[in-house]
């Protein structure tokens, strides 16, 4: 199932996906299969075991390299997280004594399947990364995607020795100069100043909804586990009424797996791939800053009647980067809003959808349990 | 001059001990704890399971408060219509209170008068009663005999469904104030998606879009709102059903107490043959006159006592099985169904 849409390869000749993964304690090994029609690839069809560090360390190298830097890059899948289903595991182990083996049977059960939830959610999303690559018109030619497709030993080896080139410092210059150095700018072109604008607006509201999406979820999570103990309770103790509580247990879970899934996921999503759009922004404030630089010290070797040359050719250079970037990112920028919006408005309807649904059912339940109960009382 | 809120009890009957076929009197909130509290000493210490008293306390066992407006009279006099009428209809149930003209006079006679001091009667009042009650009694020392097998799993059953219906509770009170949390956030997050609708470009489709957003989520607000205050109500019942089963326990109470009286005459008549034997030796005649009328005022309390807890106990078996007829349909009315 695909939750977040994003355009998928449809160009058969390079298909990636993750058919399975496995959990080892706290390592997920993702199976990356690709499928490819290209001579660049040696084998027509091959399969390779990755970590997540392996795909940071792909996305990094991507945003590092320089002839990208007027492309929006596909935003790092984030770091597998099973601290919520670990810890109510952990809980579940030391209330065992506690419990009868029928209540234990039937948390572990839940718990195994929050798991599960969160694990197919990781390998979507990182799947998704891969996808975005392969339907990128450049970076799909990328060496390192091929080598992170293709290559069957060990990938650590080759990361450490990135990270020590560049031992992420651009990414750190990133983050603090990024939203002075944005708004600083002085625009010269009316496209990327509506664009500069609206990205920096966009992205403070996506990441508060986002934030108050994952506050939303949380709530409808602990009252679907509050359901849950009640309808252990009601049939271990009391066996009334359970089929009920199971049941409306079942319709609450689903709504609240449901929400997270299209909204919060879809909201985090696209405030990284915002993030992402902004990176390129900044990218073009610098070399557009770099450009104004060598005006400068071009306009003092004139005056100097110093190094001339080099300070042209200096300036000549950082136009042209300016322009390759500008004329790039235009691209990229206006594909991105494109894509966002079909993507957003999909997703969007497909869930109120659902969630009308999911009401409807309620509804109905509830009515007949009304009429049995009568019965009952007669 | 007392501003006060009074209720109307409004009867329909068949029975021929009414005066008429349909009538309304209008009853204050303590004419109903005062109601309690005359059926109480009259019917309690025969081993009747007396209904226990509504609710005093606004919040009583449920210590959550449920929305905005739970503060607000309407709701407030609605909840305590509902509990004053839950009671009425138990003690109507009951046969042999029925019968009682006490309760004939509440249902009927235009004018009460005023109940005083009901303070120690209601909600919390009444449950602390009871399990003083029950400490005293344990206190005693008792011992079981094969007749009272049938009632020592008797209690076991009330006391393991208190326990478990005090659990229900607790989790039900959790359920509250997570749906309430949950409508919370809905609308935080409602307004937030609002705001990014209208941050998107303006065209007609992103328009539509955050418009769809907050129609939504507005509903689902709605939809949490109403399952906070129903499952409000389901932790009232269940509180109430707890009280109920605190008045089953105090039957059993007061049948201990019964069994006690009875053994502690038992007790009194043998010292009083003791001193009978003492004196006979010692040879004082009119002391042993008095021993003697003595030991004949014990005899008859000892049959007086037997009997009272024969009639007690079986009072309690028949109360008991009642009780557990309708139990369970009653606690779990179609109010239930309003958590959804």
């Amino acid at each position: 199932m695909r939750s977040v849409s994003v355009d998928l390869n449809n160009d058969a000749s390079l298909l990636i996906d993750i058919p399975d993964a496995l959990c080892e304690r706290d390592k997920v090994k993702f199976t990356v299969h690709t499928k490819t029609t290209l001579s660049t690839f040696q084998k027509p069809e091959f399969s390779v075991p990755r970590q997540h560090e392996d795909f940071i360390w792909l996305h990094d190298t991507l945003v590092e390299t320089e002839d990208y830097a007027g492309l929006i890059i596909p935003p790092a899948p984030p770091k597998p997280d099973f601290e919520s289903p670990r810890e109510k595991m952990h809980k579940l182990g030391e209330g065992e004594a506690t419990m009868t083996k029928e209540e234990y049977a039937k948390m572990k059960q839940e718990l195994e399947a929050e798991y599960l939830a969160v694990f197919k959610k990781t390998v979507q999303v990182h799947e998704i990364f891969l996808q975005r690559l392969s339907s990128h018109p450049m970076l799909s030619k990328d060496r390192n995607f091929q080598i992170f497709l293709e290559y069957d030993q060990d990938l650590s080896v080759r990361r450490k020795n990135a990270k020590e080139m560049f031992g992420g410092f651009f990414k750190n210059m990133v983050k603090s100069a990024d939203e002075v150095l944005i708004s600083g700018i002085k625009e010269v072109d009316d496209f990327f100043e509506q664009e500069k604008t609206f990205l920096l607006d966009y992205y403070s509201k996506i990441k508060d909804s986002t934030a108050k999406a994952e506050k939303m979820t949380r709530s409808h999570k602990s009252t679907t586990w509050n359901f849950f103990y009640l309808f252990i309770f009601l049939t271990l103790k009391l066996g009334k009424l359970s089929d009920l509580f199971e049941k409306l247990r079942k319709v609450e879970g689903r709504v609240a797996s449901d929400q997270e899934l299209k909204l919060t996921e879809l909201l985090r999503y696209y405030m990284r791939d915002i993030q992402a759009a902004k990176d390129l922004l900044y990218r073009r404030a610098r070399a557009l800053a770099d450009y104004e630089n060598s005006n400068k010290a071009l306009d003092k070797a004139r005056l100097k009647s110093k190094d001339i040359p080099q300070a042209e050719e200096h300036q000549q250079q950082c136009l042209h980067k300016f322009d390759k970037l500008s004329e790039s990112g235009k691209r990229e920028l206006t594909g991105f809003k494109g894509r966002r919006v079909v993507a957003f408005r999909k997703n969007l309807i497909e869930m109120a959808e659902l969630e009308i649904k999911h009401a409807k059912v309620s509804n109905i339940m509830t009515g007949s349990h009304a009429e049995r109960t009568h019965t009952l009382l007669d | 001059m007392n501003a006060y809120m009074a209720y109307k009890v409004s009867t329909q009957t068949t029975l021929a001990m009414f005066r008429n076929k349909t009538f309304t009197v209008r009853r204050r909130f303590s004419d109903f704890l005062g109601l309690y509290e005359k059926l109480s000493e009259k019917h309690g210490p025969n081993g009747f399971i007396v209904p226990p008293p509504p609710e005093k306390s606004i919040l009583g066992m449920t210590k959550v408060k449920v929305g905005k407006d739970d503060s607000s009279a309407a709701d407030f006099v609605e909840r305590r219509r509902g509990a004053l009428e839950r009671y009425l209809q138990r003690v109507v149930n009951h046969p042999s209170l029925l019968q009682d003209p006490d309760v004939r006079e509440f249902l009927e006679r235009e004018e009460l008068p005023r109940a005083v001091s009901t303070q120690a009667l209601s909600g919390a009042g009444f449950l602390k009663m009871i399990n003083k009650a029950t400490d005293a009694v344990s206190k005693m020392t008792i011992k079981m005999n094969e007749s009272d097998v049938w009632f020592e799993e008797k209690l076991q059953e009330v006391e393991s469904a208190d326990q478990h219906f005090r659990k229900l509770h607790t989790l039900v009170e959790s359920l509250v104030i997570h749906r309430k949390e949950l409508s919370l956030n809905t609308a935080s997050f409602a307004k937030s998606a609002a705001m990014l609708g209208s941050a998107e470009d303006n065209t007609a489709l992103s328009r539509a879009l955050s418009q769809l957003a907050e129609v939504e989520d507005k509903m689902e607000q709605l939809h949490q709102d109403q399952a906070a205050n129903d499952t409000f109500s389901f932790a009232e019942l269940i509180a109430d059903f707890i009280r109920l089963l605190g008045a089953v326990r105090g039957s059993f109470d007061q049948r201990m107490k019964a069994w006690q009286r009875w053994q502690d005459a038992q007790a009194m008549l043998q010292k009083k043959r003791e001193t009978e034997a003492k004196l006979l030796w010692a040879n004082k005649p009119d002391k042993l006159q008095l021993a003697k009328e003595e030991i004949a005022e014990w005899e008859a309390k000892v049959t007086q006592y037997e009997r009272d807890f024969e009639r007690v106990s079986a009072t309690v078996r028949k109360e008991v099985i009642r009780f557990e007829l309708i139990k369970y349909w009653e606690a779990f009315l179609p109010e239930a169904k309003a958590i959804a």
